[in-house]
């Protein structure tokens, strides 16, 4: 079993995203620390990409802010640094392969090895690409997290097959960004998952609320929240911390309640 | 371990680099093309089209003027302006619609930079009773403003794009995010040789018409084989059409000519194989311009059509193969040709195609007088006359 598979034994998994060097250096460490401290399982860091395909607005707009803060892969690794100073926490990298293979596949998976970042979600290399990646992550210690799709279809028998630490869940089509509306069938298509592997599954695309976020984590394993907490720290900048620790009360708050009502309705 | 056999490889080029969103609907349009290249009722459809609609095949000009002007290799140009819409760019769009009417899609999304793909293809989906929407780049719009009057009186809606640098890149970027929004009616028609295998592919066939025409009708009229054959290279669409036929005829040169902007040494230019670096983007492996990061890189050149960070892959094999040439010609050079053809054969095209008749001018007095050049003239001009008035200094009320 892989570390990153072995969070979710303990309860329902909360991932936070946020976008590194958004605003700054320094208060991206502090927001990673606040997360962690406050009720995230695991931290999704995303390593800002001019072109950030798979993005909406809010996203695109705090990868702007870290590239006005003059952020670079380099800049990332430091901040994991110096965020392993105050916290253990498991943190997984969102980044599009391009900055991976211009680093070298091996130089940045051996930077997360020693980092303590135990997984890499890459919306922009899916199944049939994975291999130039793959069996060096592994290498290192680094799971290939992939992403399933309400389109992947009979696609999902062989990603799930090959998938290491969890399964990313995308709740509806189209970018990243705030939603009320998910795909009808994520319950069937969890369940189809299951067939095939007893990985984790974490949820996201569009949650933002306590409620969605619960309901998501009864569906799944985990649910993974991004533009919510990316909208906070554009709102709050450096002050961005303790409205991000609030948020996540909130959020694990909400998912052990929903938790606990499960139990009780399964005794 | 069995390796798999990789997709739509030129190389280490090409691929299929995409979200998991689209990768079923790509295994769709990659299974249905297999089936439809080698259908003879499908290709039956397509050359009825391009015959009795495009206005193929289009002709293979004898340039007698340049040619003795210049005074080296015979110069013969093939006027792909003279298709229906004015360029290259119906020949795929053509093909892709029909992939997409037999896919059964109702609604047809493509990127466009100087709009000609753009145009193009509202064209096709008012001929076909399609829905058309258009994403171009909010600057190309403001470039080209002929043409997105042109599409929205065609039918479509035109969308500028506003994120990143505003142009070619950006469109091909929202283009591809509104069709992971909404895949099921959707066929995302891709104008330039790029993307995701089997697009790269499909324009490949769809714009070879274009070689397999001028080998035959330079067959007829000299009985020979070109020298070289000469086209310009944006994302590289209308290049590999040209080239297509002459692959595997090792005595025809090819040469692809980029847009240098400034100077492919400045760091105004799109001259993406002479200056970029291996990369992976807008779902290829390939060369980019990049930082060392790699982040792509805003590129520059006053031609919206050829204003693209990457290029396709089949291009970058030919390029690292050594089996084509790619040289970059400047913005100055260009708009010296656009008025150069002008005046000496009276034909006005397209700032893009320039860039090609730019090299020719400097090529053809170092040849022979019984060689043979082909250049490609993609497109007309018409598009660019008051952009190349305002470079000149000239200001015309458009």
């Amino acid at each position: 079993m892989t570390k990153l598979k072995q969070v979710f034994t303990n309860r329902k998994a909360f991932i936070p995203f946020i976008v590194a060097d958004d605003p700054n250096f320094a208060t991206t460490v502090k927001n990673v620390v606040a997360l962690a401290e406050n009720g995230a399982d695991i931290m999704e860091l995303g390593i800002p990409f001019s072109d950030p395909s798979a993005d909406g607005p809010v996203i695109q707009d705090a990868d702007l802010r870290a590239f006005a803060a003059g952020v670079t892969p380099t800049t990332v690794f430091d901040i994991v640094a110096a965020v392993r100073k105050q916290s253990q926490v498991p943190i997984v990298f969102l980044t599009y392969v391009n900055i991976p293979f211009k680093y070298g596949y091996a130089q940045f998976c051996r930077r997360c090895q020693e980092l303590g970042v135990l997984g890499l979600v890459i919306p922009d290399l899916p199944y049939e690409e994975r291999d130039e990646l793959a069996p060096i992550a592994t290498q290192y210690d680094v799971d290939l997290i992939p992403l399933i799709t309400p389109t992947s279809d009979r696609r999902v028998e062989k990603i799930a097959k090959a998938a290491t630490g969890f399964i990313y869940v995308v709740s509806a089509l189209g970018i990243t960004g705030e939603r009320d509306e998910f795909a009808h069938n994520l319950t069937q298509l969890i369940a189809r998952i299951r067939q095939y592997t007893d990985i984790p599954t974490a949820i996201g695309f569009g949650i933002h609320t306590p409620e969605q976020a619960a309901e998501m984590s009864q569906i799944a394993d985990c649910a993974i929240i991004g533009s919510a907490i990316v909208d906070l720290v554009r709102q709050h900048g450096t002050d961005a911390p303790e409205y991000l620790a609030a948020y996540t009360k909130t959020i694990r708050a909400a998912m052990d309640a929903a938790a606990t009502v499960q139990k009780a309705a399964n005794y | 371990m069995l390796e798999t056999q990789k997709k739509g490889r030129y190389g280490e080029f090409g691929g299929q680099y995409i979200p998991e969103t689209l990768m079923t609907q790509l295994e769709i349009i990659d299974r249905e093309y297999h089936r439809l290249k080698n259908d003879s009722s499908f290709r039956a459809e397509l050359n009825d089209l391009l015959v009795n609609y495009a206005n193929r095949p289009s002709l293979l000009y004898y340039a007698k003027n340049m040619t003795e002007d210049l005074g080296g290799a015979q110069i013969y140009l093939k006027r792909e302006d003279l298709n229906h819409t004015g360029a290259h760019k119906i020949n795929n769009v053509i093909g892709q619609a029909l992939v997409a009417k037999h896919l059964g899609k109702t609604r047809l999304i493509a990127e466009t930079g100087a709009g000609q793909h753009g145009v193009a293809t509202a064209t096709i989906a008012a001929l076909f009773g399609m829905e058309c929407e258009i994403f171009m780049g909010k600057e190309d719009t403001e470039r080209q403003k002929l043409n997105v009057y042109r599409m929205e009186l065609l039918g479509a809606k035109v969308h500028p794009v506003t994120t990143g640098s505003m142009v070619l890149k950006d469109a091909v970027n929202a283009t591809m995010q509104e069709w992971a929004s909404r895949i099921d009616d959707t066929f995302y028609i891709l104008g330039s040789a790029v993307g995701p295998a089997p697009f790269p592919e499909m324009v490949h066939d769809f714009q070879s018409v274009i070689s397999k025409e001028a080998k035959q009708q330079l067959q007829e009229k000299k009985h020979t084989l070109p020298d070289m054959v000469v086209a310009c290279v944006g994302g590289g669409s209308n290049a590999i059409g040209s080239f297509a036929d002459f692959i595997d005829d090792p005595s025809v040169q090819l040469v692809g000519v980029e847009a240098a902007g400034k100077g492919v040494d400045s760091n105004r230019t799109a001259a993406t194989i002479e200056r970029g670096s291996v990369g992976i983007f807008h779902g290829m492996k390939s060369l980019f311009l990049q930082d060392q990061n790699g982040q792509i890189d805003k590129v520059y050149s006053i031609s919206a059509g050829l204003d693209y960070p990457g290029v396709g892959p089949e291009h970058a094999a030919l390029a690292e193969e050594g089996r084509a040439q790619y040289v970059g010609i400047t913005d100055d050079e260009a708009v010296a040709a656009f008025e150069y053809i002008a005046r000496e054969e009276g034909i006005v095209a397209a700032i893009e195609s320039c860039h090609a008749v730019a090299y020719v001018q400097k090529i053809a007095p170092t040849m022979r007088q019984d060689q043979i050049i082909i250049c490609t003239l993609s497109g007309r001009g018409d598009k660019d006359v008051a952009s190349i008035a305002k470079y000149k200094g000239v200001e015309i009320d458009d």
